[in-house]
């Protein structure tokens, strides 16, 4: 069974990894405790306290409270929502609905038309982050991207309680 | 003529009765052949798989289509007597459950007393409504014989380029109705003792345009199905049959319970949710369809992934739109059976491919969609145009379980809208009646991952041997001279790690007579979102040129339109270029135009979406992608913040720091032109109590929600509508047909 060093993992997360490392890492088995080795080097490099339970997209994080509570959180320290909610909700949106805001990002004729399609930016209403994208009909309801079964994740597929909040 | 004296159709309905009542396929709760002799039981294993992929590369040199020979579209599956799948080979492995259905249709109709089923038989399927995705991908049967009875079938797929449908091409736009997707055979004997019968030869001959190519394209998928009999039969007579019986069983099992392994290994129990689009833009003047189709409408594929900690995976596409009168449609075995072709890229990247991963997902596809058509009038030539679409939002969710688990490297944010495919016929430069199909859609742009960017220009999911092509071959297959083939900047979507570009490439009408190509594929809409941050791919257009002064630029040496078309709204080929007509929009589909030779026509080939918040991107790699020709300077300066030079010789340099300055007004920015959600939320709401949006979006959600009532129930409490609010198709001003009278599909 696979297995890296936590120079490699953080490679990975920096994007700097060795091409051919990349390419062998891809066609390998993968290593079981890359889940471990992962959240540690997160939690190392927030400058926040809260326990990480499990990263839940690129600079977005559930995280225990010491009370308990679990919440979505970026690493800018901005706490969003509790972690069953959508946190886009709690976000900053920027609808590109008009012809000139989508050809602000695409030359004319390769932007979607918006009378069909809108692009919806949403921001971290603190470090103005771009979070997530989303390229939807107008009236489309926010999308709950993902609700993770974190109690079933840890209790049944890593085969250990979910950390205590005291912990 | 089953096992131990059963019929096939006895055998399937045990088989099925097993599987319901234990949970594991044909009841095997355990696996007594892999755990006794596992290195024997790997031993089948490898030489079936071994054997399944040399017959698909030896039999594909019996081809003469670049299609097949070129891109590689065609594949090989071993099945059950029930039409389980085994194994399969490479290549087009979403036929790993058409044919299959295939089987199972021959055997629920009692195909053992009539037709009868004989050692040498050859059989014939390319009916979408029994188990295909499109016309084009015919399929050839064989069964396979050990001592009187069934132990098995093959069978054998192209990508013919012609079916004999209303447009030339092997996915055309044209048809809206079943009657118009062509030459359609349904699970048809077409030989005995491994002889094509002489009037299935004519026939087939008469039907389509491209005969020598459906000739040869036949004769690969018969050699390559008695290769893998002859295969089998030796592999019989080495292990004993009832050891290969329980091989064939155990494997099965075996895939079931390996998928449910890598995703326990690999994902995080949880739901995930996402969508996509695809414009059908029919009200268009060259959308020459009849006139219940003229209608301006979009797919909608709204998927949710549930992942249970048991394993088990369901994917429910509840709230999708209802079926329509335009090529795109699908049935559910395409549907669930592609899937398998984009999983095998990223959950489960092995050779285990068979029919325990289907048994191991269930599936919610709502009867009346697009992808579960209630009506056997439907049309599939281009079933792609929504399939691809409709899956790659399943890659952006479960990147985001392999995000979580840390296994970031197999992050994808999607792929491209595969188009547009280059397509049309008539007679060609060797005076020969002749349909094309560019495959050079099997290189596009790939979705970015969480470690780097998509590959340009390089990927198509639904065939992972993808490739371009050389243009000298599709110059000798297309009477289409290449003026340029370049990379198409701004195509992939932006972010932390872009998308990959797609490309383009410039053809010229040249040797051919009566002509007509069509265009189809994404303009109004990008099918994607980005993931995480990063933007959807670029949109499409169209440019086609009639009636060009070519012929006598050529002679008097004169400039004329090379390359690509970096910026469309620049006109860059009308500035050398004199033409009758020229069609420069974001009609991105069309129906048969007729083309005169000197005529131009722009395939434009998609990016694929990014990742991640583009103001993070490394600014080399911006500088990158402008001395690469990925990204127009502008761009770099709005979308990323880069602040740059350009020297005398064109090579940009990216200036870190006050690239740096820049991003942080940017950010700025944003928080300045952003509002909170829910406050958007109120000012939206007003517009749908309205009724306030284009027809083709009303119609829509006019459709998903007729056809899924807790997709509306669900959108009413989002958006906190009245208790009695509904869109309903009839308050639209267009036609209605399908909505209300249906022709049940009693063929299922």
């Amino acid at each position: 069974m696979a297995e890296y060093d936590r120079a490699t993992i953080e490679e990975l997360i920096d994007g700097t990894i060795d091409f051919f490392k990349l390419k062998e890492m891809l066609s390998s088995f993968k290593d079981p405790g890359r889940f471990d080795t992962y959240i540690e080097v997160l939690q190392d490099r927030v400058k926040w306290q809260d326990r990480i339970l499990l990263p839940y997209g690129l600079h977005l994080y559930v995280v225990q409270k010491t009370d308990g509570k679990r919440m979505i959180k970026c690493d800018c320290g901005h706490e969003f929502c509790d972690a069953n909610d959508n946190w886009k909700l709690h976000a900053l949106v920027y609808v590109r609905d008009t012809e000139d805001r989508v050809q602000e990002l695409y030359p004319e004729y390769l932007a979607p038309d918006p009378k069909w399609q809108v692009i919806r930016e949403y921001y971290c209403p603190t470090c103005a982050t771009q979070l997530e994208v989303e390229a939807v009909t107008p009236w489309y309801p926010v999308i709950h991207d993902f609700q993770p079964d974190i109690d079933g994740f840890y209790k049944e597929w890593l085969g250990r309680p979910v950390p205590d909040p005291a912990g | 003529m089953g096992w131990n004296g059963k019929t096939l159709k006895a055998m399937r309905e045990e088989v099925d009765r097993l599987t319901e009542e234990s949970g594991y396929y044909a009841g095997l709760k355990e696996l007594p052949f892999k755990q006794s002799d596992p290195i024997r039981f790997e031993k089948i294993f490898s030489k079936l798989r071994g054997g399944l992929v040399h017959a698909r590369e030896t039999a594909k040199r019996v081809a003469a289509s670049p299609i097949v020979e070129q891109e590689g579209e065609l594949c090989f599956t071993l099945y059950t007597p029930e039409g389980d799948s085994i194994v399969t080979s490479t290549g087009i492995i979403i036929h790993v459950g058409t044919m299959g259905a295939a089987i199972k249709y021959m055997v629920n109709h009692n195909y053992e007393e009539n037709p009868g089923i004989e050692p040498g038989d050859i059989f014939c399927n390319n009916d979408c409504q029994i188990g295909n995705v499109h016309p084009c991908d015919v399929h050839t049967i064989v069964p396979i014989f050990w001592a009187g009875e069934v132990v098995g079938w093959v069978g054998g797929v192209t990508h013919v380029i012609d079916t004999g449908a209303t447009g030339p091409g092997s996915m055309t736009v044209g048809p809206v109705t079943r009657y118009d997707d062509g030459y359609q055979i349904a699970c048809r004997k077409i030989g005995k003792n491994d002889i094509l019968s002489q009037d299935w030869v004519i026939e087939s001959q008469r039907s389509v345009r491209t005969t020598k190519y459906w000739l040869l394209d036949e004769r690969t998928r018969i050699a390559g199905c008695h290769m893998i009999r002859d295969l089998v039969l030796g592999i019989i007579s080495e292990e004993g049959v009832d050891s290969y019986r329980q091989f064939t069983r155990e494997v099965i099992e075996e895939g079931r319970r390996g998928l449910i392994n890598r995703v326990k290994a690999m994902t995080i129990p949880g739901k995930y949710r996402q969508v996509s689009f695809v414009d059908i833009p029919y009200r268009h003047e060259d959308v020459e369809v009849p006139p219940y189709a003229k209608v301006d409408t979009i797919m909608h594929a709204p998927s949710e992934i549930t992942i249970h900690p048991s394993g088990q995976m369901e994917l429910d596409f509840s709230g999708s739109s209802r079926w329509g009168w335009h090529s795109y449609n699908a049935t559910t075995v395409s549907f669930t059976s592609g899937i398998w072709v984009m999983l095998t890229q990223t959950l489960i990247p092995n050779d285990r491919i068979n029919d325990g991963a289907y048994f191991a997902t269930k599936f919610d596809l709502p009867y009346g969609a697009w992808m579960n058509p209630d009506d056997i009038r439907t049309a599939h030539s281009y079933a792609w145009h929504f399939l691809v679409s409709a899956w790659s939002p399943l890659w952006r969710g479960l990147s985001r379980a392999y995000f979580a688990r840390g296994y970031i490297e197999e992050v994808n944010a999607g792929n491209a809208n595969t188009s547009n495919w280059l397509q049309g016929g008539g007679y060609n430069q060797y005076g020969d009646i002749h349909a094309v199909n560019s495959f050079e859609a099997a290189a596009e742009g790939m979705g970015a991952c969480a470690v780097k960017d998509g590959l340009d220009h390089a990927c198509a999911i639904w065939n992972p041997e993808g490739d371009m092509g050389d243009m000298e071959i599709w110059e000798l297959a297309e009477p289409l001279v290449y003026l340029g083939r370049s990379i198409k900047p701004n195509t992939g979507g932006y972010g932390k790690y872009r998308g990959g570009c797609g490309y383009e490439s410039l053809r010229m009408v040249w040797g051919a007579e009566d002509w007509t190509m069509f265009f189809m594929g994404n303009g109004y809409i990008s099918s994607d979102c980005g993931l995480m941050g990063g933007y959807p791919a670029a949109s499409g257009y169209r440019f086609e040129a009639h009636g060009t002064d070519l012929k006598e630029r050529f002679a008097n040496r004169l400039p004329f339109p090379q390359g690509g078309d970096a910026r469309p709204a620049d006109a860059g080929y009308e500035q050398v270029l004199q033409a009758d007509v020229v069609k420069r929009d974001k009609q991105a589909i069309t129906t048969e135009q007729i083309f005169e030779n000197h005529d131009l026509y722009l395939n434009y080939l998609r990016g694929g979406p990014g990742f991640g918040d583009p103001l993070e991107r490394n600014p080399k790699d911006v500088e990158k992608d402008l001395n690469g020709g990925y990204l127009l300077p502008e761009y770099a300066q709005k979308v990323y913040g880069a602040v740059f030079t350009k020297d005398e010789r064109g090579h940009y340099q990216v200036d870190e720091v006050a690239t740096q300055k820049r991003q942080q007004e940017i950010r700025k920015e944003r928080l300045a032109r952003g509002v909170p959600t829910r406050e958007w939320m109120k000012t939206e709401r007003e517009r749908i109590v309205a009724k306030d949006a284009a027809v083709q979006v009303r119609h829509m959600y006019a459709t998903s929600f007729e056809i899924t009532p807790k997709f509306l129930e669900e959108f009413k409490e989002f958006w906190d509508l009245p208790v009695d609010w509904n869109l309903l198709e009839q308050e639209l001003e267009m036609p209605t047909f399908g909505s209300s009278h249906r022709m049940v599909n009693k063929q299922k």
